[in-house]
């Protein structure tokens, strides 16, 4: 057996390196396995036998990329367990910080890791050297969405101002003030983005996905809302037991999600855009009528498309919440430590994520299970590859690797490495 | 604006990533101001730009014994691999930082070699014992640059 074996800057990163095994015979594909190494389940150990109040601030520093999906999806799982509801002013600041993070990290994937793909540069640095304005309009998007996080969350990387029942301080009205000049500057660039990534050019391919997102009655669906899948499913989401199965595959450390019984569906923007389109602000829609998305957006290169809408609505919706916010009497609804289980889920920007709980009756974490979005999606983005490498494996393989990369970066799995972290091991038999 | 600024970065629910930010609270103990980075590229290059001098603390995995210090000075030669939890290493923050015409003057990284990075664990011990000497050497540093 001959393997012919090519090394694309495996880097030691520390939340995990990505490999890509493929398997061909007599010219065919017989099997692809995307290896991503995410660390085990400890997590879930880290957690158990802590305060009820612990779980928000402890998941959102293991993980630092989107730590407001984690602590929202916290908070809400525990409150749901506490027979609690965090509603009006509470509920709208948690929704600005929300827009906060989407705006940094759809910001940094599209400006960084993402549109060298379509430029032809290795990297965002790369780009930066030729395409130094852009570069600077991306940072500075991604600064807005900082500031935005840093101005509710008291702090723009690990947000230290949120507690279960809501904050620990209230921004007041004038402290949002220069947050919202910032954010009106910020449209104005996401619309640019908009512009400029619909002007790339995209690969013709285009997968059946079923798509899975949260939906709320009247929001595009970010921090709550029923779990919709494109098949007309919808169900609430502490009935998420019950549809969605977690399978250990023996290729990776990661665990491969079922959804009533089949694997590989997609969470995401691709997915947010599919099932909630309509919901979003004005000025997104318009964006992305002109950005010639159209209803359903299924080739996934173009999610870097949707993204940047995505930006726009998180800056208009952001400017509307600011507008009407009225500091409320208290900073948070006092919360009792109540045996039992509470689920919670919220849309991080790479898509649905869902934390469960069960109190015991000393009010400590007796059991806790988070499902990210990479873990649901990985499924998925081998069966992109595999469309993607049937044909083509006669290629040489450095070109393959660099296709396989792109097709990966398509959904922003939240692994350090998703920049250039592709093993790819090519075996012909 | 400030002329010297002292950034650690890492992660504390890493393991030995924790390094940088664990030197920045003993720093700010002491009563000099620091900051921590969680590995954001961009807040990295926010947080030097405009410094005469920028002093920053990064957990490595270089193959070095555990626990060993070095101290890197310059914009060029930096190492590749410190131990980054964001999509972006220092070096490349560097690399991006002079596309965009924003480094500041001067570059001092001090890397404290990790033993392990698993998921929230704290620091091991050979790291633990370097914190202390890293903070004394960024200390003289600091006080090197106000004689």
């Amino acid at each position: 057996m001959t393997h012919k074996t090519i090394r694309v800057g495996a880097l030691t990163r520390v939340e995990g390196e990505g490999a890509l095994l493929v398997r061909a015979r007599d010219g065919r594909l017989t099997d692809l396995q995307l290896r991503i190494y995410e660390p085990p389940r400890f997590f879930e150990a880290l957690l158990r036998g802590r305060a009820f109040t612990e779980p928000p601030d402890i998941t959102a520093r293991v993980c630092g990329i989107c730590p407001v999906a984690y602590q929202m999806s916290a908070c809400q799982a525990l409150e749901s367990a506490c027979g609690v509801t965090v509603g009006g002013a509470l509920r709208d600041l948690r929704l600005l910080l929300y827009y906060g993070e989407w705006i940094e990290s759809h910001a940094l994937h599209i400006y960084l890791l993402h549109a060298p793909d379509f430029l032809g540069y290795p990297s965002g640095v790369a780009m930066a050297a030729d395409h130094r304005r852009l570069v600077e309009r991306g940072l500075a998007l991604k600064k807005a969405g900082n500031e935005l996080v840093a101005a509710v969350g008291g702090r723009a990387i690990h947000p230290v101002n949120v507690k279960v029942g809501g904050f620990h301080r209230l921004p007041s009205r004038a402290e949002l003030a220069p947050v919202a000049e910032r954010l009106l500057q910020a449209l104005g660039d996401a619309l640019a983005t908009v512009e400029w990534v619909s002007g790339f050019g995209f690969p013709d391919v285009e997968h059946d996905y079923r798509f899975l997102a949260l939906r709320h009655p009247t929001e595009y669906a970010i921090l709550s809302g029923d779990v919709a899948v494109s098949d007309g499913t919808t169900f609430p989401v502490a009935d998420w037991p019950r549809h969605v199965v977690e399978e250990q595959v023996p290729h990776s450390t990661a665990l491969h999600a079922r959804l009533d019984g089949r694997t590989g569906y997609l969470t995401g923007p691709l997915a947010r855009y599919a099932l909630n389109a309509p919901l979003l602000s004005p000025l997104a829609l318009r964006a992305a009528a002109d950005a010639g998305l159209g209803r359903v957006c299924r080739n996934p290169f173009r999610s870097i498309v949707v993204r940047a809408v995505e930006i726009v609505h998180a800056c208009e919706e952001a400017l509307a919440v600011i507008d009407r916010y009225v500091p409320p009497a208290r900073p948070a609804v006092p919360v009792a430590a109540r045996p039992g289980v509470g689920h919670g889920a919220s849309e991080a920007p790479r898509g649905t994520l869902y934390h469960r709980y069960r109190i015991d009756d000393g009010g400590k974490i007796a059991a806790a299970d988070i499902v990210p979005p990479t873990a649901q999606n990985q499924a998925r983005i081998e069966a992109d590859l595999r469309a993607l490498v049937a044909p083509r494996l006669d290629r040489p393989a450095a070109e393959l690797a660099g296709l396989c990369e792109r097709a990966i970066r398509n959904h922003d799995p939240c692994i350090s490495c998703s920049a250039h972290f592709l093993d790819l091991r090519i075996d012909h038999g | 604006m400030a002329r010297t600024v002292v950034i650690g970065v890492g992660n504390d629910y890493r393991g030995d990533d924790g390094a940088g930010p664990a030197v920045v609270r003993l720093l700010r103990g002491l009563g000099v101001s620091a900051v921590g980075n969680g590995g954001d590229p961009a807040e990295l290059i926010e947080a030097w730009t405009g410094a005469a001098v920028a002093v920053v603390i990064d957990a490595a995995r270089s193959g070095d014994r555990p626990g060993t210090v070095r101290r890197h000075a310059g914009l060029r030669g930096l190492p590749e691999r410190t131990a980054s939890t964001h999509a972006l290493s220092l070096a490349d923050a560097v690399a991006l930082g002079r596309a965009l015409g924003r480094l500041p003057g001067e570059l001092v990284v001090y890397t404290v070699e990790g033993e392990g990075f698993a998921l929230g664990a704290g620091l091991s011990p050979p790291v633990l014992a370097s914190v202390p000497r890293v903070a004394e050497a960024v200390l003289g540093e600091c006080a090197g640059l106000r004689a």
